[in-house]
């Protein structure tokens, strides 16, 4: 069964047009990577679909619900769809620990004893125990990353977007976090990214969508996509990377 | 017998290098110069001053030790009330500042009005002297027949101080909210944190933390200004050193106040310069 | 011969002043500001009944006379008589003075001589009480014990505030304001209950100023202690100071003072004395 289904979804900032009608289908425990240039609508289409950005037109369904009704609770859908951000977007001046502990605290409403083995034992899988106390300034940035991620998972979210979560740290520090995506993977978590990674979208995703202009120009499994680009531009982009 | 490798290393860690050498002399020279030229200045000040034909009388009439000592004693006492008129304003403006704030910050439209009144109040009490308030309300407010002690100057004189301090304070915590990255925001939304939630645990924390030093200004400037109570009655240290200067036909007890006000604010003024110094330095 | 008398007469009356004029010009020759002009200071506004009209030039109110009286008796016609304004701090400030004398009712205390010269005085103060009606419905009366109760206010720059600490010995800390116009609101507003003027300051203010005013009543002007007398103020070391008291004496002597006095200054009968 579909768990997230978008159809028509466009979006305009200005008389700038982000998104031009996208059509996008995602299963349960569907892992699904998009794929374009800068400013093809990756970061928008993610924003789109936790509702941090209205949509002008089109639907998304969630379990197939629309949730893009105007005046459907937007808080309801984002305890249930999480987000990590290319920024890490950390709160400073809190610790780790009170980062990952505020919504859950706020939101669903637990007691911090309640909610102090179960995050103690996410940090652990995450191998980020030792660092439960310390704030965001003074973690290396995969570390932050990955507290972002145990952020957004301490809500036990139904689907995780991951917004170009690799692209502002440093090389060495990229395998620690996409170990973590591995990690989801294996438990079956289903995720959207927008990455640059293309190894390990290829390693990963069950389907690969290449994003130009707003539109989804080409939806295959990687192995389809990357060695046969149907579209000329799915070539020309790749052949740039490589 | 010393072990030379042992030896050898200390003599690295001790021995200066050169260019250490070259720089520890230039530190001295120019602290050499430094002290050279200020005591060249206060040479030339303390020597010329008195050569102007009127500095007899001015020290007589702004420095006479006399009379000092004879008003010291009682301007210190008084300045236990700006102390204490201080101390309860304070409180009050952060307070007020905050929910002023915090009004221009609504983006509810049915919230509309109260956005618009902290847009008019910030507007109107940085706009006018404090004097001018401080009267207005000092006399205004207990003419219109209010009983005793609920007329009191001390009452509607603090209320003056605190809504134009408010007002100033307003603005810096509304700049610090303004200086909170809309990422912030949108990590909070994105976490199922209402907007409510998100002001009050994850901007305004750090906005506070940021105007901090500002806000410090501020405060210092609030604490001379609690002189200006002295206009609608209560003889504070302002007033008390202008009862002497009376009595006495003598300006010593202004330069005594003065230096009771320096005391508290020179330090304080410091702390706020090392503070802000020290979140500038957190920033880069 | 009737004609020729008055004639005579007229000569005589002509010549008088100007002989006295110019033995007493002799005194105050060059030790003035300006050479010929007499440089008088009052406050900014000039108070009734010590200046009528806040226009010292036209010789109405008590000290425009006073001024006007000594100016002639040092030789000085009227329009040699020139007008400037200071606040009390401008009076007492150190650095040249712009006035040769200054009067606004500066009471004469051996601090203030200290640092400024006074002339001989030109009139001595009694201070009264001033307050409002309501006050004395509520039951004040004009006893020590009885004022000792009250909530006081004074003018910070006069010297009603010692005066208030000596005497009165008020329960509560006065409250002490710059100028006239702050007492006036403060009691209008009922933040004070009273407060401590001299009497046609008081008088003036009760009768005009203040909604309701009254005189509770006054401390006598000869009393023993601390009588509060006006004089001139100068700057210390004025040369100018043995003649103006010079003056001052012969104006006292002759009761030309008590006549402008008597002219300016309402008599205060009928307000009860403080014991």
């Amino acid at each position: 069964m579909a768990k997230l289904v978008l159809q028509g979804v466009r979006k305009r900032f200005g008389q700038n047009l982000v998104l031009d009608g996208i059509d996008l289908t995602v299963s349960q425990g569907e892992m699904v990577c998009l794929i374009g240039a800068s400013g093809s609508g990756k970061s928008t289409l993610l924003r789109c679909i936790n509702l941090l950005e209205p949509i002008d037109d089109g639907t998304i369904h969630l379990d197939g619900v629309d949730i893009s009704e105007p005046g459907y609770d937007p808080q309801a859908v984002r305890t249930r769809i999480g987000i990590v951000f290319q920024s890490f977007n950390l709160f400073p001046h809190m610790t780790a620990a009170q980062n990952v502990m505020l919504a859950p605290r706020r939101v669903l409403g637990r007691r911090p004893e309640e909610m102090a083995g179960p995050v103690e034992a996410l940090f652990d899988r995450f191998g980020l125990k030792h660092r439960m106390g310390h704030y965001p300034d003074q973690l290396s940035g995969g570390q932050q990353q990955r507290v972002a991620i145990i952020r957004a998972l301490a809500m036990s979210p139904e689907i995780m977007l991951f917004d170009e979560i690799t692209s502002a740290l440093d090389p060495e520090l990229v395998g620690e976090v996409l170990d973590v995506l591995r990690q989801l993977r294996a438990e079956g978590m289903t995720m959207v990214l927008a990455t640059h990674e293309m190894g390990f979208a290829r390693e990963l995703a069950d389907t690969v969508c290449f994003l130009d202009g707003g539109r989804i120009l080409e939806r295959a499994p990687p192995g389809t996509l990357f060695t046969q680009p149907r579209e000329e531009r799915t070539r020309a982009f790749l052949s740039r990377l490589l | 017998m010393p072990n030379p490798d042992q030896g050898g290393a200390a003599a690295l860690s001790a021995a200066p290098t050169r260019r250490e050498i070259h720089e520890a002399r230039l530190r001295r020279r120019s602290g050499a110069i430094a002290a050279g030229s200020t005591l060249l200045v206060i040479g030339a000040i303390v020597l010329f001053v008195p050569m102007a034909p009127g500095w007899e009388a001015v020290r007589r009439s702004f420095f006479n030790a006399e009379v000092f000592r004879k008003t010291f004693p009682g301007l210190l006492e008084a300045f236990l009330v700006d102390v204490a008129i201080f101390l309860w304003c304070a409180p009050a403006i952060a307070l007020l500042g905050l929910v002023i704030a915090l009004c221009r910050d609504v983006r509810a439209p049915a919230l509309f009005p109260l956005r618009l009144f902290g847009a008019l109040y910030t507007d109107v009490f940085r706009g006018l002297p404090v004097v001018l308030v401080v009267y207005l309300i000092g006399f205004g407010v207990p003419g219109l027949g209010l009983p005793r002690p609920w007329n009191s100057p001390y009452i509607w004189g603090s209320l003056a101080l605190i809504l134009v301090y408010a007002a100033y304070v307003a603005e810096v915590i509304r700049s610090g909210i303004d200086s909170i990255h809309v990422s912030q925001r949108s990590a909070a939304a994105s976490l199922g944190l209402s907007e409510a939630d998100t002001m009050r645990y994850v901007v305004l924390p750090q906005a506070i933390r940021n105007v901090a030093p500002a806000n410090m200004n501020l405060f210092i400037a609030l604490q001379k200004d609690v002189a200006l109570l002295s206009f609608i009655g209560p003889v504070e240290i302002f007033r008390q050193a202008g009862v002497y200067k009376s009595l006495l036909a003598n300006f010593t007890p202004y330069v005594g106040a003065a230096l009771i006000f320096l005391a508290i604010t020179i330090p304080a003024t410091r702390y706020a310069d090392y503070l802000l110094h020290r979140q500038r330095r957190r920033q880069s | 011969m009737n004609k020729t008398f008055s004639a005579t007469a007229c000569l005589l009356l002509m010549t008088a002043p100007a002989a006295l004029a110019g033995a007493h010009g002799d005194c105050a020759a060059g030790k003035t500001l300006e050479d010929g002009v007499l440089t008088v200071a009052t406050g900014n506004p000039a108070y009734y009944p010590w200046v009528l009209n806040d226009a010292p030039e036209s010789g109405e109110g008590f000290e425009a006379a006073v001024a006007y009286a000594i100016a002639a008796e040092m030789g000085f016609e009227g329009d040699a008589v020139r007008w400037v304004r200071t606040s009390f701090d401008e009076a007492i400030q150190p650095g040249a003075k712009n006035f040769d004398f200054n009067l606004q009712q500066y009471s004469i205390t051996p601090e203030r001589e200290q640092m400024v010269d006074f002339s001989l005085p030109y009139y001595t103060s009694a201070m009264a009480v001033l307050t409002t009606q309501a006050v004395i419905d509520a039951g004040a009366q004009p006893t020590v014990e009885s004022l000792k109760g009250l909530v006081w206010g004074a003018d910070a720059n006069t010297t009603a505030v010692p005066m208030l600490a000596e005497i009165v010995q008020p329960e509560r800390d006065p409250l002490l304001y710059g100028d006239n116009a702050d007492v006036t609101a403060a009691m209008q507003a009922g933040q004070i209950d009273a407060a401590l003027f001299d009497l046609p300051t008081a008088l003036y203010l009760s009768a005009v100023v203040v909604e309701g005013g009254a005189i509770l009543g006054q401390f006598p002007a000869n009393r023993s202690e601390n009588p509060d007398q006006f004089g001139l103020l100068m700057e210390e070391g004025n040369p100018l100071r043995d003649c103006v008291d010079a003056a001052i004496t012969a104006l006292t002597e002759s009761g030309r003072l008590a006549e402008i006095e008597a002219e300016w200054l309402q008599q205060a009968t009928g307000v009860p004395v403080i014991e």
